[in-house]
């Protein structure tokens, strides 16, 4: 069943959603969000897409198997938590950079968190389209 | 093993074949340097691994390691040495390199480690290299058999051993054996002593394949050549021995230790000499050999006099002299003649004349005839048995005499007839092996005679060092090949007439052997293929039983077993606590609103007949759930459980499309029996939670983590730092499990879609 509306105001919906939920993602650590909801927010984006369009529209706007994404955000996560590994301290310690950080304030934090919440969101993200394209596929 | 494989061209295998040969006899050469030391006394180096459990990587040279460390270099360098050439132009020989040497790696941990644990680490790196190795030949169903059966033989045995090790390990209050070894007294004392003895020699038994756990050994002879004549006789199966050896100190001395050591070691030897006769092949013959030699092993270890001790570790190194030796010239036979059929092989001294030196010496050594080193093994073990006094040394002469003469009787089999007469025809022309694969047998045979002729060699540096170690005390030691006129003398000269009788008249005996093997009723390698059926009965009786495959059965058994145990557990612990009598003025109108929305949403998922109004009205539940998160102001909760509301009525909707038309189940006693195991969900669940509520919240954690979060993790979202931070490891077992089920789901969607297509 293909709607007009519903198709037209994907489009503006779709991207609004993955803007919002690489936002989430970005945000999480000081304010509510983080990988878990970002990863779902951006799949809700692709799951309305397919919902509006079809399964094989949206694989081609994602342009890479979801599953692979589910897979290399799990490789992510690990990673950040074995380089902690480097600085000899134990697995999944957070590691800190604070760029043009000034007396007290924090700068430009960047970490090893981070990352590891960059791979939350793949896996979350990359398993949910993976499952929603199986089922909407050959129907 | 047959050389119908595609041959790859490499010279002596190529990288992978000089990189094998070098790493042991570089080892072989450290080692060798350093025994002068060990001869003074035992040495222990660690470092720790895994400081919190008590394990440590540490390192115990003393007498026992070292011998098996050069027995593992030395012998290690001949095989590397002869497989280059026997097996390098295999395609898959890199393959075997690495198999080869993980299970020297292993080995050597083994031997060399003072650290249960570890030992036990290493203990298992031999069985999963020899499974890799006896499969070696993958394409062959046989070896495929074998390789599982000794895999999960041993492997088991491993398990259970590592019950004693644990067991012992608190007994001991350490798990680094140089201290355990010196607590003997206390741990025989202990009450758990016998536990922990039987746990060990399931272990040790089933490594060293002492009957009843003996078959997986002649089955392992599917192994190429190089690999039985290393694991399967020199090195892996006298882990076992080894371990009790070891641990002789810490368990031996008491009297369960005494029979049950002699007793299975004594059946293993006779049993595994007289299957010797029985065999045609002479890998075969081989085979049950190096059984009679575990078993005289044990039952030496087990009989624990310092004449004992000494007569078993003489015995050790003969034994894995003269066999390795044994099994690699079989090799070279059948590489060049074809065939490893002792009723067809004759007159090959002409024609491989350095293949019958090297085998005529390792046969002689096996058969005990001076001036050999086996000789000086035997005649200390009848020393040692003699000395027992009372039915013990009956029990043990007996047992060693019966297997000395077998063992005369397949030298003679193995050696000797092959080698004699005239040449007679086998699938192809015989002649002489490459040097690459005679060195190793000559060297070894050399040893045999060089050992025999000054013993005093063997005797300071390894057998000395390696008794001290066992008895956990120093003895002089001294071997002699001429010990004067005794009784182990005269029973050595009747050991020699016992066996040149047999000898004479061994190929009737064989006959009549296999007619009994015909009729013998108890055959463990067919009861192990029946335990195994067994198994894989029970398994898929339990599978049918628990997994019916009706997902309403499922959720019925789930939700049922939460009623029944919270709700149990509940009322027989009385815990209603003081609070069920929560005030409700404290509910805000809004809220009252919420509630009905989700009281409405419930009753509907009851009363409609669609499915998909169903799941929508499921989909309303969950949001008034979240909008009570919100009220109570826990957003990332709320965010969450509104998302995953979302993504559950989409996923349900679109599986609810794939699922076929059923008619409605709608028996009133089918909707009852469900509406009943609902309502006490409900009730068990409501009362869970106002209890919870009622006790006193513990405000621990979350004081910790309100004042940790941002001055140690840099974050003021307590749930997000909880989450990607203190909890890490948590997270990432989570999202693991997303993937993992994902991928999970996909598999099986494209299976049934494939399904529908065919």
């Amino acid at each position: 069943m293909q709607s007009l509306i519903l198709t037209t105001t994907t489009r503006l919906l779709a991207a609004l959603l993955l803007m919002f939920s690489v936002y989430a993602l970005l945000r999480g650590h000081n304010l509510p969000g983080g990988g878990f909801i970002g990863g779902l927010i951006g799949a809700t984006g692709f799951i309305l897409y397919t919902i509006a369009t079809s399964e094989v529209e949206a694989r081609r706007a994602l342009r890479v198997d979801p599953s692979n994404i589910a897979v290399v955000g799990l490789g992510i996560a690990g990673l950040a938590g074995l380089s902690a590994g480097l600085a000899g301290e134990p697995f999944f310690t957070g590691q800190w950079l604070f760029l043009f950080a000034e007396d007290g304030g924090k700068g430009l934090p960047l970490s090893t968190v981070l990352v590891f919440d960059i791979g939350v969101y793949l896996a979350v993200f990359g398993g949910i389209l993976t499952l929603v394209f199986a089922l909407e596929e050959e129907i | 093993m047959t050389d119908d494989y595609p041959k790859v061209d490499r010279v002596m295998g190529g990288p992978a074949g000089w990189i094998s040969i070098a790493f042991p006899a570089v080892l072989f050469l450290y080692f060798l340097g350093l025994l002068p030391q060990i001869v003074n006394g035992p040495q222990v180096h660690g470092i720790d691994w895994v400081p919190s459990l008590g394990v440590r990587f540490s390192v115990l040279l003393d007498g026992l390691s070292m011998t098996f460390a050069l027995l593992i270099t030395g012998i290690g360098t001949a095989v590397t040495l002869y497989s280059a050439r026997y097996l390098g132009q295999h395609p898959q020989y890199p393959r075997f390199v690495c198999y080869l040497l993980m299970f020297m790696v292993g080995m050597l941990g083994l031997v060399l480690a003072d650290n249960l644990i570890a030992l036990f680490v290493f203990w298992e790196v031999t069985t999963i290299a020899s499974y890799l190795l006896i499969g070696f030949n993958a394409d062959s169903a046989k070896s495929r058999r074998s390789a599982l059966q000794a895999l999960l033989l041993t492997g088991t045995g491993g398990l259970v051993m590592l019950g004693g090790m644990i067991i012992l390990g608190n007994v001991a209050g350490t798990f680094e054996l140089s201290r355990i070894l010196q607590m003997g007294d206390m741990i025989r004392a202990h009450p758990w002593y016998m536990g922990i003895l039987l746990l060990f020699l399931a272990g040790a038994f089933t490594k060293s394949a002492q009957v009843p756990f003996h078959f997986w050994l002649p089955n392992a002879m599917a192994a190429p050549t190089p690999v039985s004549a290393y694991l399967h006789s020199a090195t892996m199966v006298k882990g076992g021995v080894f371990l009790m050896a070891r641990m002789n100190p810490a368990l031996g001395g008491t009297d369960a230790w005494f029979w049950i050591l002699t007793i299975f070691g004594g059946i293993t030897a006779v049993f595994a000499s007289v299957m010797a006769l029985r065999q045609t092949d002479i890998k075969q013959t081989l085979a049950y050999t190096t059984l009679m030699a575990l078993g005289s092993l044990t039952m030496f270890i087990g009989a624990g006099t310092h004449y004992a001790i000494v007569g078993a570790m003489t015995f050790l190194v003969v034994h894995s002299l003269y066999k390795a030796a044994l099994f690699l010239m079989i090799g070279i036979v059948d590489h060049a003649t074809g065939t490893r059929d002792a009723t067809v092989l004759r007159g090959l001294w002409k024609a491989m004349p350095l293949t019958g030196a090297a085998a005529g010496l390792a046969a002689l050594s096996m058969a005990g005839i001076p001036p050999m080193v086996g000789f000086i093994g035997k005649e200390f073990m009848y020393k040692a048995s003699l000395g027992l006094g009372g039915f013990g040394a009956i029990w043990v002469t007996v047992m060693i005499f019966a297997a000395s003469a077998l063992m005369f009787v397949t030298g003679g089999i193995v050696a000797l007839k092959p080698f004699r007469g005239e040449l007679a025809d086998t699938p192809t022309p015989a002649h002489e092996g490459p040097w690459p694969m005679l060195a190793g047998p000559l060297v070894l045979g050399a040893l045999s005679l060089f050992f025999g002729l000054v013993p005093g060699v063997l005797g300071h540096y390894l057998v000395g060092p390696a008794t001290h170690a066992v008895e956990g005390e120093v003895h002089e030691v001294h071997l002699y090949l001429w010990g004067g006129v005794n009784m182990a003398l005269i029973l050595s000269l009747l050991t020699f007439l016992a066996g040149w009788l047999l000898y004479r008249s061994h190929e009737s005996i064989r006959a009549r052997l296999a007619a009994f093997e015909a009729r013998n009723p108890i055959d463990f390698d067919a009861g192990w293929d029946r335990v195994l059926d067994g198994f894989k009965a029970f398994a898929a009786w339990l599978t049918g039983l628990i997994q019916t495959g009706s997902l309403q059965r499922y959720m019925a058994v789930t939700f049922s077993s939460f009623v029944v145990l919270v709700g149990g557990t509940y009322l027989i612990k009385g815990a209603f606590g003081d609070g069920l009598g929560l005030a409700t003025a404290s509910v805000h109108p809004v809220q009252w609103t919420v509630l009905a929305l989700i009281a409405a949403g419930s009753i509907l998922v009851v009363w409609t007949h669609s499915r998909m109004t169903a799941v929508a009205a499921m989909g309303v539940v969950g949001i008034g759930v979240s909008v009570i998160f919100i009220m109570f102001s826990a957003p990332d909760v709320a965010i969450t459980q509104l998302l995953v509301e979302v993504l559950v009525v989409v996923l349900v909707s679109l599986a609810m499309l794939r699922l076929p038309y059923l008619p409605r189940r709608s028996r009133a006693s089918f909707r009852a029996g469900h509406a009943i195991i609902a309502a006490g969900v409900g009730v068990v669940t409501t009362f869970l939670t106002l209890s919870v509520l009622s006790t006193p919240f513990d405000r621990r954690l979350t004081t910790f983590f309100e004042t940790a979060s941002y001055p140690e993790a840099h974050g003021r979202n307590i749930v997000n730092v909880i989450l990607v931070d203190f909890r890490a490891l948590d997270t990432f077992g989570e999202i693991t499990v997303v993937a993992m089920a994902a991928l999970g789901a996909l598999a099986l969607l494209r299976g049934t879609a494939r399904k529908k297509e065919s």
